[in-house]
C-alpha cells in the first residue's frame, strides 16, 4: 500500500512539475506576445498624439487649401477647439489669412478666432488691420459695424490710435447701428488703454446727442464705463433720454434708468417729506404722508418736485410692463429711490408679478423686496400670501420668503403668519424649520401680543425629536425670556429638565445661562443642574463649559452655602483645562468671587457684577439697517439698505467694484436751467418756457410718433457743447442764460413768421422752412422715403442720402442726423459755412494728433489722402490741399469710386498698389456697385500698414 | 458687463467656454464647483457666487448650469435674465437645450453668442433678428448649403435691427396666412391639510403663433379685460392704446412668441379643480406606513381634468412603497424619495386612487411631516378665470387670414399639505 501509495505520489508530483514547466513555457511564449499587444498599444497611442498634431496640421492644410468648403470645414473645427477651451492658437498664421474671404460665415468663424487669439500673438494679428480698415468703408453697413466689432476687440495696444480714428469715424457714421458699434468700441479701446480717456470722451459726448434709440442704451453704458463722474455731460440730453426711454431696446433700458437714479439723485431735491425719516416704519406717516407733506414744509417753503424729476417717473412707469425682468427690477429701484414716499406703491404689483419667474430671478427680487418690506411693511403686505413657501422652493428662496413674512408681520395678521410658520416648522427641511423658530423669536419681540402665543409654542418645540429644533428653540426662548423675565419659571424648570437630553452645545450653554441668570427663580434646581455639570464637565464643548463656570460663580454668590464647594471644583478643573479661555475665565472669576487678600476692591463688586441686569437682545433682521448706528468693528454684516437697490452690491451686500455710490439728495437744487436745450424751431405759443411743458405734453405717450419730438430735440445743441467743458453748473447757468435769450429772440421771429397756424404745423412748416437753404446747400439729393422731409435734412458732414441698406426704416435714419444738427443748428443760415470750417478744422486737428502716434508705429510712408472728400463741396480748394497734406494715406478705394471727390486728386493712383490682390477684388466690386456713388460715408483717413507687414503678401505663404 | 460665459453639465464639466473680453481662465469655475458642492441639492446653488477678482452669476437649466462671469458692478437680473434669454434661443434653434444639441452645434452656438452680446453688452437678443443674422440649423437646410455651398450667416444687416418694429422682419410671405392664439392659465395654489385653500392665484399667458404675411397691425379684443389685474406685454403691444381702450394692438413678430403674461385680479374667487383625499400616517414604532390618496374632480365646468401627474416627496426615512393605483401607474425612486403617480384622465365616475403600504427605515423615528403633494393637470378648452377673446382685427394687409384660438388651464405651483 505504501509503496503504491508512494509511486502514485510521485507520479503526481511529476505530473505536476511537467504541468508547471509547460504552464511556464507557456506563460514564456505569452510574453513576448503581450509584449507585442503592448508595443501596439503604445504605438497606437503615439500615433494617436502624431493624428492630434496631424490633425492640426491636417487643419491646417485645409486652411491653405483652395477650397472655400474645406475652409469652412477647418474653421468649424477650431470653434469647435477654442469652445472647449482647448489651445489652436498654432493655427494663428493659417487662420488669419482667411480673414479677407469672401465667404461671410468663414470670416465670421476667423473674426471669432482673432478675437480670441490676437492678444497672444499681436505681431501676426496686425496682418488683419488692413482688412478691417478697407472693410470699415464697406457701403454695406453691416460690414462696417462688424469690423469695427472685431477691430475694436482686438486687444492689441499697437493698435490703439487705429481704433481711435476708426471709432471717431463711425460715430460720425450714417448708420445708427455703426455708430451703436462705435459706442461699444469706446468701451473697448478705454479698457485696453486708458490714456485715451479724453479723447473718448469727446466721442461719448457726440453720441449722447445722438437720437436713435439703437445707440442711446450703448452710449450711456459707455458712458458709465469710462465716465460716469461726467454727470454735466449727461444735463443736455436728460430730457431728450427721458423721452426715448421707452423705445430702446430692454438692456439699454436698464442702463440708462440706473444711470438716470444716480443723475437725479444728484440734482433734484428730497420728494420725502423733512424731518420724516424715509426709513419711517410708522403706517401712519406712510399714508399721511401726502397731506403733511405739504403742511410741514409750507413754514419753509412747499416743495414742489422739478418738472423734469416728474418727467422721469412718469416716462419709466409704463417700463412696469416690460417682460424684462431686469428692466421691472430696475424702475421699481429708480420709484424706491427717487418717488415720493406714497407713490412708491406703484412697483408693487409688478415686483410681485416677478417671483412667477425663474428661481434665480426670484432670488434676486425676493431679496430687494426684503430689504423693502423693512422700511415700508405697507407696501407688500396686501401680498403676504405671495411669499408663502412651498416644499418645492430652494433654500434660499424659502429663507428668503420666511424673512419678508417675519417684516410684514403685524398685530393684524401676526395669527395668521404664525399659522403658517406651524407648518414650516415641521418642514424636513430642518436648516430651514430653524430659520422659522428664529423668525417666530422675531415676531415674538416685535409683537408683543403674541409674545406668550410664540413661547407657549417654542416650549412645545422642545419635546420636538429633531435636535437642531430644540437647540434652535432653547436659544430664542433665552432670548425672549431675557426681554420678558417676569414669571417665566415654569419654562425654565421645564428646560432644565430637559437639559439632559439636549446635546447641542449652544442650546445647553443657553440653559445654563439662563439658570444662572434667574438662579433666584429657580433657587432649588440650579445647584442641582450645576451638581450634573460637575460630574461631565470635563467632557463638555468649549462654550458648555464657559456657561457652567459662569453658573458656578453666580450661584456662588446667591447661594454660596449649597454650592461653595462644587463651584470649588469646577473652578479647579477649570484651571487646569486644556482650553486656554476657559483657565483664564476660571482665574478671572475665582480673583473675582473668592475673597481673598490680593483681590482688591472688584470683590465687593462681584455680584452686581455678574448679576447686573442685563439688557435683551435685538431681534432683527439681517436686512435691516440700524439707523443712526454704526455696524458693529468685528461683524462684516452692514446694512443691506446702503446699497443702491437691484445692484450686484446690494446682492452681496458688500460693495462689488465699479459700485457708484447714491449720493444724498442735495439740500438746494442744482440750477435747472442747465437741462435746458436751445430751440431753434419755434417753440408753441402756449410754451414760453422752453422744454418743461413740452416734456410734460410728449411724456404721455407710449409708442410715439418720433418723428416731431425728435425734431424737438434736434435742437439741443450749440449750448450743449460749451457746457461739457465747463464742469461747474454755475458757469454753464451762465451760458444757458444768454442761450435762452438768443433762443427768445429766435422765438418771437419764427412764431412770428408762422402766426395763424396751428401749433404742430407751425412747428413743422417753419422748420421746413428753415431746413431748405440747409438742403440746398449740403444735400444733393432729397431723402428717399421720408414722411417728413424735415425730419432728416442729413449730416453736414455727408453730402448724400443714407445708404440704401436702410431705406425702410425712415425713422432710425430721421435720428441718425443728431450731431451735426447740434453741430450747425445756428439760428441763420449764412453762418453754417464758418461752423463747417470750424468743423473741419478740428479734424485735422486730431489727424496731427494720430500722426504722430503712428510714427511711432514705425510706419514708413505718408500719403496723402482726401479726407473728409464730400466736404470738399462746400470747403475751398485751397483749404482741401492743406487738409490733404495733413492726413494720412488712405489704402481704401473710396476715392476711386466716390463720385463727390475732385477728379483732380492726386491720390487716386496712390491707392491700389498696397492694396492686396483681394482688396483689389473688393475695389472692383465697389467699382460695379452703382449704389457707391449714393453713398457717401466720410472715408475714413486711413493709416497704411507698415511697409514690412505689408510685404508679407497673403496670398504667397 | 459680462465677462465670459462657461456651461458646465450635471457631472461638473465645463463643456463650452465663451469669452468676450480677455480670457477668463477656467479654474474661476472652482469657486462654482466649491458652492455646488456646499448646496445640498442644484437647486440651492446660490445664483450669485463672489470669488476674489470675479462674480460668479448662474443659472441652472435643463441641468445646465450657464455662468456668467463679471468683473465689475452691475444689477444681476440683467445677467440672469440675459441668460434666460440664451437658454430659450439655443432651445428656439435646435429644439431642446440640451448638452448634446450643444455639443453638435458648436458653431452655431458660438455664432448666436458671437451676435448676442458684444464686449458683454446684449447686441441682438431678439430671435427674429438672430435668424435673419444666423439660419436655424435644419436638417433640408444642411443638405442644401453642402451641395450649393451657401451658408447659414446672413450677409446683410437684419432689417429688424433698424426699423421701428425691430422684433418684425420685413419680406415675410406665406401662401397661408394663419394666426393662433393660445391663451394658457395656471393655477398657483396651497391647499392644507383639510382642503382648504390657503392661497391660490391665477397667472395667464398669451402664446401666440403668427404666420402672416407682410406688416400686418392685429388687434386683439377681450369680452371681459377687467379680470386682468398686472400684465407685462412683448415690445410689440401698444401700452397707450390698452391704457386707453384696454385692446391689443400690435404689429406681431414673425413666428412664435409670447405676446402677454398676466396676473387675475385677486378678488376673484380661484376655482380649484380638483381636490384630494388623504390619509398618509406612520405609526410610531412599527416599521410601517399608510399610504391612501385619491383624486376628484371640484370645479371643473363640465371639462374633463387631463394629464394628471401626482408627485411626492416622501419622508427620509421611507424604504419603500407598495401602493396599488386604480389607474395609471406610480414610481418611487428610493434615491431622491420621489414618489410619481402617472393619473391621466379623472373619471368622475370612478375616481382614481392610489392606496398601500410604505416601510420605514427599521428602528428610524417617525417622520414629523407628512409630505406635501404636488399636482400637475390640463384642462382643456377652458380658462379658468373665464377670460374670453372677444375678437382679433388685421389691418394693414388686404388678404385673409385664418384665424385661431384655444384655452387651456394647467396647474402650476399647485400644493396639497398633507
Amino acid at each position: 500500500m505504501d509503496v503504491g501509495f508512494s509511486s502514485l505520489r510521485s507520479e503526481a508530483v511529476g505530473a505536476m512539475r511537467t504541468a508547471l514547466v509547460s504552464a511556464e513555457n507557456l506563460q514564456l511564449t505569452l510574453k513576448p506576445e503581450l509584449s507585442q499587444e503592448e508595443q501596439a498599444l503604445t504605438n497606437s497611442k503615439s500615433s494617436i498624439k502624431e493624428t492630434h498634431k496631424a490633425g492640426n496640421e491636417d487643419l491646417k492644410e485645409m486652411l491653405e487649401s483652395n477650397k472655400e468648403s474645406l475652409k469652412l470645414e477647418a474653421m468649424k473645427r477650431v470653434v469647435g477647439l477654442i469652445a472647449k477651451g482647448k489651445n489652436a492658437s498654432e493655427l494663428f498664421p493659417a487662420v488669419v489669412k482667411n480673414v479677407a474671404s469672401k465667404n461671410i460665415e468663414l470670416k465670421k468663424l476667423v473674426y471669432v478666432y482673432l478675437v480670441r487669439y490676437a492678444e497672444e500673438q499681436q505681431d501676426l494679428a496686425l496682418l488683419s488691420i488692413s482688412t478691417f480698415q478697407r472693410a470699415l468703408k464697406d457701403p454695406n453697413q453691416f460690414i462696417r459695424g462688424s469690423a469695427l466689432r472685431v477691430l475694436s476687440s482686438i486687444r492689441v495696444p499697437i493698435i490703439v490710435p487705429i481704433m481711435m480714428l476708426a471709432i471717431k469715424e463711425a460715430a460720425a457714421d450714417l448708420s445708427p447701428y455703426v455708430r451703436k458699434t462705435s459706442a461699444h468700441a469706446i468701451q473697448k479701446l478705454y479698457s485696453l488703454d486708458p490714456d485715451q480717456k479724453e479723447q473718448l470722451i469727446e466721442v461719448i459726448e457726440k453720441l449722447l446727442k445722438d437720437k436713435s434709440t439703437l445707440v442711446a442704451g450703448s452710449v450711456v453704458m459707455a458712458f458709465e464705463e469710462v465716465c460716469p463722474d461726467r454727470i454735466d455731460l449727461i444735463h443736455k440730453n436728460y430730457r431728450k433720454l427721458c423721452n426715448l426711454l421707452v423705445d430702446v431696446e430692454e438692456w439699454g433700458q436698464v442702463v440708462i434708468i440706473s444711470m438716470l437714479t444716480r443723475y437725479a439723485r444728484t440734482q433734484f431735491t428730497s420728494p420725502w417729506k423733512e424731518g420724516a425719516n424715509f426709513d419711517e416704519n410708522n403706517a401712519k406717516a406712510f399714508y399721511d404722508s401726502d397731506s403733511e407733506e405739504k403742511k410741514d414744509t409750507t413754514e419753509d417753503k412747499p416743495y414742489i418736485m422739478d418738472p423734469d424729476h416728474r418727467l422721469l417717473l412718469r416716462n419709466t412707469k409704463p417700463l412696469l410692463q416690460s417682460r424684462n425682468t431686469a428692466v421691472v427690477m430696475c424702475v421699481a429701484q429708480l420709484y424706491w429711490h427717487l418717488a415720493p414716499t406714497h407713490e412708491v406703491n406703484t412697483v408693487t404689483k409688478s415686483l410681485v408679478r416677478l417671483l412667477r419667474s425663474h428661481r434665480e430671478v426670484q432670488y434676486i427680487v425676493l431679496q430687494n423686496i426684503a430689504t423693502m418690506s423693512i422700511q415700508r411693511k405697507g407696501m407688500f403686505e396686501p401680498y403676504m400670501k405671495s411669499f408663502y413657501v412651498r416644499s418645492t422652493d430652494a433654500t434660499h428662496i424659502k429663507t428668503l420668503k420666511l424673512e419678508i413674512l417675519t417684516n410684514l408681520a403685524n398685530e393684524a395678521n401676526i395669527s395668521t403668519i404664525l399659522r403658517e410658520f406651524q407648518t414650516y416648522v415641521k418642514s424636513q427641511d430642518k436648516a430651514f424649520a430653524a430659520a422659522t423658530i428664529q423668525a417666530i423669536g422675531r415676531c415674538a419681540t416685535n409683537i408683543t401680543e403674541v409674545t406668550d402665543t410664540c413661547l407657549s409654542g417654542l416650549v412645545l418645540l422642545l419635546s420636538n425629536r429633531d435636535e437642531t429644533v430644540v437647540a434652535e428653540s432653547v436659544v430664542v426662548i433665552k432670548k425672549l425670556l431675557q426681554t420678558q423675565p417676569t414669571q417665566h419659571s415654569e419654562i425654565i424648570k421645564h428646560m432644565a429638565k430637559l437639559f439632559d437630553n439636549i446635546t447641542v452645545s449652544m442650546a445647553r450653554a443657553s440653559i445654563l445661562w439662563l439658570i444662572g441668570e434667574y438662579c433666584d427663580r429657580v433657587p432649588k434646581i440650579a445647584p442641582d443642574v450645576l451638581r450634573k455639570m460637575a460630574k461631565t464637565f470635563t467632557a463638555e464643548e468649549d462654550i458648555v463649559k464657559l456657561q457652567t463656570v459662569n453658573l458656578a460663580a453666580k450661584l456662588y454668590l446667591t447661594n454660596s452655602k449649597q454650592t461653595k464647594l462644587l463651584t470649588q471644583y469646577i473652578l479647579n478643573l477649570g484651571k487646569y483645562d486644556q482650553s486656554y479661555d476657559i483657565r483664564d475665565r476660571t482665574r478671572f472669576i475665582r480673583q473675582l468671587i473668592v475673597p481673598n487678600e490680593k483681590s482688591g476692591a472688584l470683590n465687593k463688586y462681584a455680584r452686581r457684577i455678574l448679576l447686573a441686569p442685563k439688557p435683551a437682545p435685538l431681534l432683527e433682521s439681517s436686512f435691516k439697517g440700524q439707523l443712526g448706528q454704526t455696524p458693529l468693528p468685528w461683524t462684516n454684516e452692514m446694512d443691506r439698505d446702503r446699497f443702491q437697490l437691484g445692484t450686484l452690491s446690494h446682492s452681496l451686500n458688500t460693495k462689488a467694484a465699479g459700485y457708484q455710490e447714491l449720493s444724498d439728495w442735495p439740500a438746494v437744487a442744482p440750477d435747472q436751467s442747465v437741462r435746458n436745450v436751445e430751440v431753434i424751431e419755434p417753440v408753441q405759443e402756449w410754451a414760453p418756457l422752453v422744454g418743461k411743458t413740452k416734456k410734460a405734453k410728449s411724456a404721455d405717450k407710449f409708442y410715439s410718433d418720433d418723428e416731431r419730438e425728435k425734431e424737438e430735440e434736434g435742437s439741443e445743441s450749440s449750448g450743449s457743447k460749451d457746457s461739457s467743458s465747463s464742469s461747474s453748473s454755475g458757469s454753464s447757468s451762465e451760458e444757458s442764460g444768454s442761450e435762452s435769450e438768443e433762443e427768445s429772440s429766435e422765438e418771437s421771429e419764427k412764431t412770428s413768421s408762422d402766426s395763424g397756424k396751428s401749433s404742430s404745423g407751425s412747428e413743422k412748416s417753419s422748420s421746413e422752412s428753415e431746413s431748405e437753404p440747409k438742403k440746398k446747400k449740403k444735400t444733393k439729393k432729397a431723402p428717399q422715403k421720408k414722411s417728413k422731409p424735415p425730419a432728416a435734412f442729413s449730416d453736414s458732414d455727408e453730402n448724400g442720402n443714407g445708404p440704401v441698406a436702410q431705406a425702410s426704416s425712415s425713422s432710425a435714419e430721421s435720428s441718425s442726423d443728431s450731431e451735426t444738427d447740434s453741430e450747425d443748428s445756428d439760428s441763420d443760415p449764412p453762418a453754417t459755412p464758418q461752423k463747417k470750417k470750424k468743423d473741419v478744422k478740428s479734424k485735422p486737428k486730431a489727424e496731427v494728433k494720430s500722426k504722430v502716434e503712428v510714427s511711432l508705429l514705425d510706419l514708413v510712408d505718408f500719403s496723402p489722402a482726401p479726407t473728409n472728400a464730400p466736404k470738399s463741396s462746400v470747403i475751398s480748394s485751397s483749404l482741401l490741399s492743406d487738409l490733404e497734406g495733413l492726413s494720412l494715406s488712405n489704402v481704401s478705394s473710396t476715392m476711386q469710386a466716390g463720385a463727390s471727390s475732385p477728379p483732380s486728386s492726386p491720390l487716386t493712383p496712390l491707392t491700389s498698389p498696397v492694396v492686396g490682390a483681394l482688396g483689389s477684388r473688393l475695389i472692383m466690386n465697389q467699382q460695379k456697385d452703382p449704389k457707391r456713388h449714393e453713398y457717401s460715408s466720410p472715408c475714413p483717413p486711413n493709416l497704411p500698414l507698415p511697409l514690412k507687414l505689408r510685404r508679407l503678401p497673403l496670398k504667397e505663404e | 458687463m459680462i465677462h465670459s460665459l462657461f456651461l458646465i453639465n450635471a457631472s461638473g464639466d465645463i463643456f463650452l467656454e465663451k469669452h468676450w473680453k480677455s480670457v477668463v481662465s477656467r479654474s474661476v469655475c472652482d469657486y462654482f464647483f466649491e458652492a455646488q458642492e456646499r448646496a445640498s441639492e442644484p437647486e440651492n446653488v446660490p445664483p450669485v457666487i463672489p470669488t476674489p477678482h470675479h462674480y460668479l452669476i448662474s443659472v441652472l437649466r435643463h441641468r445646465i448650469y450657464f455662468v456668467a462671469v463679471i468683473q465689475s458692478e452691475v444689477p444681476p437680473l440683467f445677467v440672469i435674465e440675459f441668460l434666460h434669454r440664451v437658454v430659450d434661443t439655443f432651445q428656439d434653434y435646435f429644439g431642446v437645450c440640451t448638452e448634446a444639441a450643444i455639443k453638435d452645434n458648436v458653431v452655431v452656438v458660438y455664432e448666436l453668442l458671437e451676435e448676442m452680446l458684444d464686449n458683454g453688452f446684449p447686441l441682438a437678443t431678439e430671435s427674429n433678428i438672430l435668424k435673419e443674422l444666423i439660419k436655424p440649423p435644419t436638417i433640408l437646410r444642411t443638405m442644401v448649403n453642402t451641395i450649393t455651398g451657401s451658408t447659414n450667416v446672413g450677409e446683410q444687416l437684419p432689417t429688424g435691427q433698424l426699423s421701428v418694429v425691430p422684433w418684425r422682419r420685413t419680406g415675410v410671405k406665406y401662401t397661408n396666412n394663419e394666426a393662433y392664439f393660445d391663451v394658457v392659465e395656471e393655477i398657483d395654489a396651497i391647499i392644507d391639510k383639510s382642503g382648504s385653500t390657503i392661497t391660490a392665484e391665477i397667472q395667464g399667458v398669451i402664446d401666440a403663433c403668427v404666420k402672416l404675411t407682410g406688416m400686418p397691425d392685429l388687434t386683439l379684443s377681450f369680452m371681459n379685460p377687467r379680470l386682468l389685474d398686472d400684465v407685462s406685454f412683448h415690445p410689440c403691444v401698444r401700452f397707450k392704446r390698452w391704457e386707453a381702450e384696454r385692446i391689443l394692438s400690435f404689429i406681431p413678430p414673425d413666428g412664435n412668441f409670447r405676446l402677454l403674461s398676466y396676473h387675475v385680479s385677486s378678488q376673484n374667487l380661484v376655482a380649484i379643480p380638483v381636490y384630494v383625499k388623504h390619509n398618509i400616517t406612520f405609526r410610531e414604532g412599527s416599521s410601517q406606513g399608510r399610504f391612501d390618496l385619491t383624486l376628484g374632480p371640484k370645479q371643473t365646468m363640465g371639462k374633463s381634468v387631463e394629464a394628471v401627474l401626482v408627485s411626492s416627496q416622501l419622508p427620509r426615512g421611507v424604504l419603500n412603497a407598495n401602493l396599488n393605483p386604480s389607474q395609471g401607474t406610480y414610481t418611487f425612486d428610493p434615491v431622491t424619495k420621489m414618489l410619481t403617480w402617472d393619473v391621466g384622465k379623472i373619471n368622475p365616475q370612478k375616481l382614481p386612487s392610489l392606496k398601500g403600504s410604505m416601510s420605514l427605515q427599521a428602528g428610524a423615528s417617525k417622520p414629523d411631516e407628512n409630505p406635501t403633494i404636488n399636482i400637475q393637470l390640463k384642462i382643456q378648452q377652458m380658462a379658468i378665470s373665464g377670460l374670453k377673446v372677444n375678437r382679433l382685427d388685421m389691418y394693414g394687409e388686404k388678404y385673409k387670414p385664418f384665424k385661431g384660438i384655444k384655452y387651456m388651464t394647467k396647474a402650476g405651483k399647485f400644493q396639497v399639505r398633507t
